[in-house]
């Protein structure tokens, strides 16, 4: 199977117009030398119907499946209603490219003009672009876009946001001269009011921030900008459960001036970490220096409404090394997907699906600590995620957890030295009353 | 394409108390007041509010306002816009893939991890380099990356450097990407056979420089013959060879970027793999590496013990993180799909093809369409507009007047160095008869030129919206829809 409708007589006739004796002729510009001699040694080829048997075959190696999953952390497990997938999937939303000739674009368009109005609404702010890689690049551009704002080099990260986004932000800042200070958390899991006192001052561009944070604790939005601004700094804030945001204040009415995150929670299945779904939002003040694709609207010669990409000049493309970022092709595909699941809650579902969330958590929240020794580690408010500390090593109890197959919550020895007896629990709509009890007993045994 | 109904926005047509989906009851006992002192939200301003019916029906007709490559020819111009097989996307909807969390134990996801070191394993054969890591997420940050790798390299040996060399052919994306690694861009001119010249490199190039970013065929679609030599010149400095590989397609199984002497270089899954470009992503970008930069790949990397695959974070010299994860998983499972269906020889017919149709192409358009370099193309070939401009025709007019033929333009404007460019690649999966079509259109877009002007100058005539006014979204930019008070 090669794809390919050229026949040998197409080949053939083809040939002969160009004027060349055979395909090989057609590469004489690559030197003798380097030239692969013989095949590559791949497998195949496969026939359809052996590609698919292959991946079953793989997929069964795969058995988590089986297991009943309290975890999160950056990826949750919501339910996508059947629309999503259905309408996402059509042909002619897989198969375009960037929309670079709007006439011929406008389905890509304006769904992603409705996406930016969402993230809008959704944050609070005025102007959201079409999308990013995913939250922790997402959580790296928006420190990076801080600081071509305020141009003062320090930035203040969180320690309570996720530890990936908190690598990434390394990753790119360490080439870059600026200063990243970590802020440690307090005993309700939110930053550390004092330290942050200690480490904010003039020359800081940026408080970096996630609520709910990585521990599920709501952070004190209000406060933290008050801070940021008083020191001429942004408060840019990180959003990884956006289920969250139909019931929380929107980030941008309490202060934020950047709103970015993870949006893998309206529509994307798990899917291993990937593809997942960035997004970011600021203050009009800002949008020259947001980076990405960014859609407008705009008329046609006849005055009828259109879409185009637009302000261009920020781009790769147009300003070379002087982008805002080098960001090209984004996640244009699953921002589709992620407008369709909005669109299909609305503003009503939406807003019970985050009361579902925060009503079952805070029943296995209720649950699980009336098990002997099991406590709530920090006293913070959460949404669909807490933190508990256990009698003894996480890791012995989620073995047995494990054993017995349940994926009780993740870790958080790795990064966070001290909270080895704890571990990140995750509640969404999807367990039911009976599964959240099972854990419970189960718990209770492996615990006696 | 249904052009009679003009689809307004999902927020013009929401009304109160709707909704497109039932959500379950709560079954555990509500508790009151969870929250308190935290400020909550009474209700989203202007999020929408709709029924199933109306979701379905605005985005199937959204949909049938787009041009896709199931609909037709889609040449633009290092973008390699190939067909994009069926049974990918069904392997890539399997539960026992989707399902899966991310951060499951290694032990339960062992066949998530297999398929990827599988498909690491397989591009290295396809590039003959040495290591591989797949947590890119597009073309761009494949070259972060790459680039961040060779900063990695030149700071443990004392220097990272300052330069990095680019030619004035490359995507923006190049210089972009060196820029956010910590480097000065230096561009070099190309020469008059629109490659780089050994010469002019030579000159420019000293220890000061930490790396030469070439696209190889550059985007004139011109295999830079010289390869082999400018890497030479490079590794004598001790600077490191990177490759662009978006052009990949013109060269798999006919001749690798390992043995060409590059150092690192970036594939883009979406072109060259066959995965969909979905309107502007997910892309993939795995970045492929000699031996000597392996150690500096970013964490995690996958290896197997005991016959278990692992993710081994241990890696002292890692750059570390560039994205949450492991990379566009799905979009790995499609290209692994895409390599097992062609086998070693269809990677081969797949480059010969591609640039078969490119030099038909080429060949039929030669005297109509001017070309600024007549050497030799492989995958793509860039005319311009040179011709048509005596009769007041750009290639902008060129590219709306296609749309009318119920064909996708060419790329326009790109390479810079070609002024009224038209890159166009066809890929090799077009039959004669598509190739055909966009060549007669092409013609007959020129005798217009000269013979009705005007039809050129006003086109699109036939398309959703007419010619779009770019300069009043830029100048007056409205960004999201708001309620009219």
């Amino acid at each position: 199977m090669s794809y390919i409708p050229i026949s040998e007589k197409d080949k053939k006739e083809m040939l002969e117009r160009i004027g060349a004796d055979s395909v090989e002729k057609l590469f004489s510009c690559i030197p003798e030398n380097i030239r692969l001699k013989g095949n590559l040694n791949l497998p195949g080829p496969l026939s359809e119907m052996e590609i698919l048997e292959y991946f079953e075959e793989k997929g069964q190696k795969n058995s988590s499946e089986k297991y009943l999953s309290f975890l999160g952390g950056g990826a949750y497990d919501h339910f996508i209603p059947a629309v999503v997938d259905y309408l996402s999937s059509r042909g002619e939303f897989v198969t375009p490219y960037t929309p670079y000739q709007p006439e011929v674009s406008q389905g890509t368009l304006q769904a992603i003009f409705e996406f930016q109005t969402l993230i809008c609404q959704l944050t609070g702010l005025d102007i959201a672009n079409a999308s990013l890689y995913d939250g922790a690049t997402g959580a790296t551009e928006a420190v990076l876009m801080a600081d071509r704002v305020k141009n003062k080099k320090r930035l203040l990260v969180a320690q309570n946001l996720n530890p990936q986004y908190r690598e990434v932000i390394h990753t790119y800042t360490r080439n870059l001269g600026l200063e990243v200070v970590e802020l440690p958390y307090d005993e309700m899991g939110r930053i550390d009011k004092k330290w942050l006192a200690a480490a904010l001052n003039s020359e800081t561009s940026v408080i970096l921030c996630q609520s709910p944070n990585y521990f599920g604790v709501i952070e004190d939005l209000k406060t933290l900008a008050e801070a940021a601004h008083e020191d001429d700094a942004l408060l840019a804030v990180v959003i990884s459960e956006p289920v969250s945001l139909g019931l929380l204040e929107a980030p941008g009415k309490l202060g934020a001036d950047i709103v970015t995150g993870e949006t893998q929670s309206f529509g994307l299945p798990l899917s291993y970490g990937g593809p997942y779904l960035g997004f970011i939002a600021c203050k009009k003040d800002f949008v020259r220096q947001l980076p990405g694709r960014i859609v407008g609207q705009t008329v046609d010669v006849q005055g009828r409404r259109g879409f185009v990409l637009t302000l261009a000049t920020r781009e790769q493309h147009i300003r070379r090394e002087k982008a805002t970022s080098n960001i090209c092709t984004n996640q244009g595909h699953c921002a589709l997907k992620a407008t369709i699941y909005l669109e299909t809650l609305g503003r009503q579902g939406l807003k019970k699906l985050a009361w579902l969330n925060l009503q079952k958590a805070a029943y296995a929240l209720d649950r699980l600590t009336s098990v002997r020794g099991v406590t709530k580690k920090f006293n913070g408010p959460v949404f669909n995620e807490f933190v508990l500390e256990f009698p003894q090593d996480w890791e012995k109890i989620n073995q047995k957890l494990e054993e017995k197959g349940i994926l009780g919550g993740l870790s958080l020895a790795k990064h966070y030295p001290g909270l080895e007896k704890c571990a990140l629990i995750t509640i969404t709509e999807k367990p039911s009353q009976e599964k959240i009890d099972r854990y419970v007993q189960v718990l209770k045994e492996v615990l006696r | 394409m249904i052009n009679v109904i003009r689809e307004p926005l999902i927020f013009e047509i929401s009304s109160p108390g709707k909704t497109a989906v039932k959500l379950p009851e709560l079954d555990v006992p509500e508790k009151k007041d969870l929250l308190p002192g935290v400020p909550l939200r009474e209700n989203i301003k202007g999020f929408p509010e709709v029924s199933e019916t109306e979701i379905t029906r605005h985005f199937t007709r959204l949909s049938q306002m787009n041009y896709c490559l199931d609909f037709g020819f889609y040449p633009l111009g290092s973008c390699t816009m190939k067909y994009n097989p069926k049974i990918n996307e069904k392997i890539a909807s399997l539960p026992c893939f989707t399902s899966t969390h991310p951060l499951a134990p290694e032990k339960l996801v062992q066949g998530n991890l297999e398929l990827m070191k599988t498909l690491e394993k397989l591009l290295c054969e396809i590039t003959g380099m040495e290591a591989v890591t797949l947590q890119p997420a597009a073309g761009a940050h494949g070259e972060l990356t790459g680039m961040m790798l060779i900063r990695a390299y030149h700071t443990a040996h004392g220097n990272p450097r300052k330069y990095v060399l680019i030619p004035d052919s490359a995507h923006g994306t190049n210089p972009s990407s060196a820029h956010i690694s910590g480097y000065t861009v230096k561009e070099i001119k190309s020469n008059e056979k629109g490659t780089i010249s050994v010469e002019d490199l030579s000159k420019v190039m000293d220890e000061e420089v930490a790396a030469l970013m070439v696209t190889n065929p550059n985007t004139l679609g011109v295999f830079e013959s010289d390869i082999y030599q400018i890497a030479d010149i490079v590794h004598a400095k001790g600077a490191f060879l990177y490759m662009d590989g978006a052009n990949m397609n013109a060269l798999a199984g006919i001749t690798r970027p390992g043995d060409m002497k590059v150092d690192v270089l970036h594939l883009n899954l979406h072109k060259t793999f066959s995965t969909p470009h979905g309107g502007g992503g997910p892309g993939s970008g795995p970045v492929a590496v000699r031996k000597i930069l392996e150690p500096y790949l970013p964490v995690p990397v996958i290896e197997k013990k005991d016959g278990q695959y692992f993710l081994n974070y241990n890696r002292p010299q890692s750059i570390g993180r560039v994205k949450s994860f492991y990379g566009q998983f799905l979009v790995m499972l499609k290209a692994l799909a895409y390599i097992l269906a062609l086998g070693s020889e269809g990677i081969r017919e797949m480059a010969e093809v591609a640039v078969l149709n490119s030099n038909y192409i080429r060949k039929s358009l030669e005297g109509i369409y001017h070309l600024k370099y007549d050497t030799p193309t492989l995958h793509e070939c860039v005319f311009s507009d040179k011709f048509q401009k005596d009769y007041g025709i750009s290639n902008l007019d060129i590219a709306k007047r296609l749309l009318d033929y119920g064909l996708h333009p060419p790329t326009i404007s790109f390479p810079l160095i070609v002024h009224g460019a038209l890159m166009i690649e066809p890929t090799e999966t077009e039959s004669r008869r598509d190739l055909d079509l966009s060549i007669e259109a092409m013609k007959a877009i020129d005798r217009e030129a000269r013979e009705n002007p005007e039809v050129l100058k006003s086109a699109p005539h036939i398309t959703y919206v007419r010619r779009l006014d770019e300069t009043l979204a830029a100048r007056n930019p409205v960004l999201r829809w708001e309620k009219k008070e």
